[in-house]
């Protein structure tokens, strides 16, 4: 059999499904050998790609020849938005960006403003931040390991892990109003004043959720379908992945021990005593081990951050940044004339520009904060992990078969939103 | 010619030993050293920081737009050492005919982003592997990130009617 035939030798090739496309991204038909490939479409609304990701796949019987993700699908223009809204009119878009951990996301940016207006944060919020993320990280596990689990055809695992991550989506809503797009992290501090009694719901949230935690373990871990399907699958060599950019739970899985929380610590993490989950499989089970190991770290985050809670303010102490006290405002001159100030004209940024990143639970996530001295930032720019780690699908689903194809991008945890901001 | 206050940074004298005139300019923002490089010797530059300085990983690239001001591109390299838990920016200066060579096949994650850049912002890369649009469809005109393209498009500029 000379190379390049395969099996059905009959067909003609010139009988190749070609699919008119008027975007003018088809990939050009080629006759160079006399195998039928197979060129087939996997998205934009296809249920195992989590958004609008098109993946142009082409085929050789079951086996991927090539992949090329093609996104932009859902880029909404949010870096040119940020450049005609003042910095704390930021905050909210910045929930748009991966709308599954978004606290994350507020945080990082208002990190980033923070450190060039040198403002110092007093003990409370920063303790509180790391409590909020670390839930919002769980939350966000939540999600990949149900919609994983069920793409693997596990479906009750879906049911019971939207059961618990309800329980954080409630106290988002107790602290901030809104379950999903918080915006509860802002410039200086916190929206708002942390509600009475959180510290009972989150007590009990904590118990439920380490004890669903340990629940999923019993149901997948050892389940010899699940290890069947993510065993062995989804690798490449380490440098390969450096090479490509990829980070967070995909390299820690692959043996390399970073995270920003250790490496550099930021909104008092080096206070907490934790550990940074790795593997050195490197298949899509060893990246379900390590994000299972995540979630019993941040649980055990959120336990810390709980029992030595410090007292104090939730706002940094600069009335040129923070909007007053509603009763100071309505009181006092100097109040209300910071008021009147703040929401005209917002607040000046030292010139400069800062690289913040914080460890997402996806990866690394960067804001370039670049500032012109005015009251609106000249630019932003956010190294999202998914777009990053996306980058490798291609290399990741060469010459396996399309099946397991679900299984790595599902162990890849990749938010559209996030991709094309 | 090496500025005077990237003497005392080490990565800045040993490029400068390495690839001489190549740094041009040097500050230290509020996060680290910034490296402003210039655009012809950015591969030399590159394979200096991946292979002697350790700068294993490219995070990101990005531009940043000047405008009117000339020249208006700062193309930013964000280089990340896992090793060293050091991280470094390199900016290149860019005019609007300009075009950089690409450094994907030093570090290949700057495939995406460059392509990113060049559709966004309009910046040339050559030996870049596929360089074409990535958010914006294929026959999109402009380059939405530019300072002078209007916040809702021109297609959809309404102000002169």
């Amino acid at each position: 059999m000379k190379e390049g035939t395969t099996h059905v030798e009959s067909l003609d090739p010139q009988h190749e499904l070609q699919v008119a496309d008027p975007s003018g991204l088809e990939i050009p038909y080629e006759p160079t050998s006399t195998a039928r490939k197979m060129t087939l479409n996997m998205g934009p609304q296809h249920p195992s790609t989590h958004g609008v990701l098109r993946v142009v796949l082409e085929l050789d019987g079951e086996t991927i020849l090539t992949a090329r993700p093609e996104i932009g699908f859902l880029h909404t223009g949010i870096e040119k938005q940020f450049e005609v809204k003042k910095y704390q009119q930021g905050t909210p878009l910045t929930d748009r960006v991966d709308y599954l951990s978004n606290l994350g996301n507020n945080l990082c940016y208002a990190l980033a403003v923070e450190r060039l207006l040198q403002l110092e944060i007093p003990p409370m919020a920063q303790w509180m931040r790391v409590l909020l993320c670390e839930l919002s990280r769980v939350s966000s596990h939540l999600t990949w390991l149900g919609t994983h689990a069920l793409d693997l055809g596990a479906m009750s695992v879906y049911f019971y892990c939207f059961r618990e991550r309800e329980e954080i989506l409630k106290i988002f809503e107790m602290f901030s109003g809104q379950r999903m797009m918080t915006s509860y992290i802002r410039i200086g501090g916190l929206a708002l004043e942390p509600p009475r009694g959180w510290q009972k719901v989150v007590g009990n949230a904590i118990g439920r959720l380490a004890k669903g935690v340990e629940e999923y373990h019993n149901l997948l871990s050892g389940n010899p379908i699940f290890m069947d399907r993510t065993k062995g699958v989804g690798g490449l060599p380490v440098e390969v992945l450096l090479d490509l950019g990829v980070t967070g739970p995909l390299v820690r899985a692959a043996g390399i021990k970073t995270d920003a929380r250790k490496d550099q610590p930021y909104s008092s993490y080096e206070k907490f005593d934790f550990e940074v989950p790795t593997r050195t499989e490197n298949d899509v089970y060893a990246r379900y081990e390590v994000r299972m190991e995540e979630m019993r770290q941040s649980l055990r985050i959120v336990k810390q951050a709980l029992d030595g809670m410090p007292a104090g303010a939730w706002q940094a102490d600069a009335p040129h940044v923070l909007l007053p006290d509603r009763e100071k405002m309505k009181t006092q001159m100097e109040s209300l004339i910071y008021h009147f100030k703040i929401v005209t004209e917002g607040f000046r940024v030292p010139e400069g520009s800062v690289y913040q990143i914080v460890e997402s639970p996806r990866g690394e996530l960067g804001y370039y904060v670049v500032s012109d001295g005015t009251a609106k930032p000249h630019r932003v720019f956010m190294r999202t992990p998914s777009f990053g780690n996306l980058q490798a699908l291609g290399a990741l689903l060469e010459g396996v078969p399309i099946a397991d194809s679900i299984a790595i991008m599902g162990s890849m945890d990749f938010v559209l939103g996030d991709v094309d901001r | 010619m090496l500025p005077e206050v990237a003497a005392q940074n080490p990565t800045a004298v040993e490029l400068e030993k390495a690839v001489p005139g190549a740094l041009v300019d040097f500050k230290t923002d509020v996060d680290g050293p910034v490296l402003y490089v210039a655009a012809a010797s950015i591969i030399a530059v590159g394979k200096h920081l991946r292979d002697k300085a350790g700068f294993e990983r490219l995070s990101a690239v990005t531009a940043v737009d000047w405008w009117p001001r000339e020249p208006r591109f700062e193309v930013t390299y964000f280089l990340h050492s896992i090793e060293k838990n050091t991280r470094l920016r390199v900016i290149v200066r860019a005019k609007e005919a300009d075009s950089i060579e690409s450094v994907s096949r030093i570090w290949r994650s700057a495939n995406w982003y460059e392509r990113e850049v060049f559709d966004l912002f309009g910046v040339q890369f050559f030996n870049h592997p596929n360089l074409e649009r990535i958010m914006m469809p294929a026959d999109w005109e402009g380059y939405p990130l530019r300072k002078d393209y209007p916040i809702h498009g021109h297609k959809y500029s309404y102000q002169d009617e």
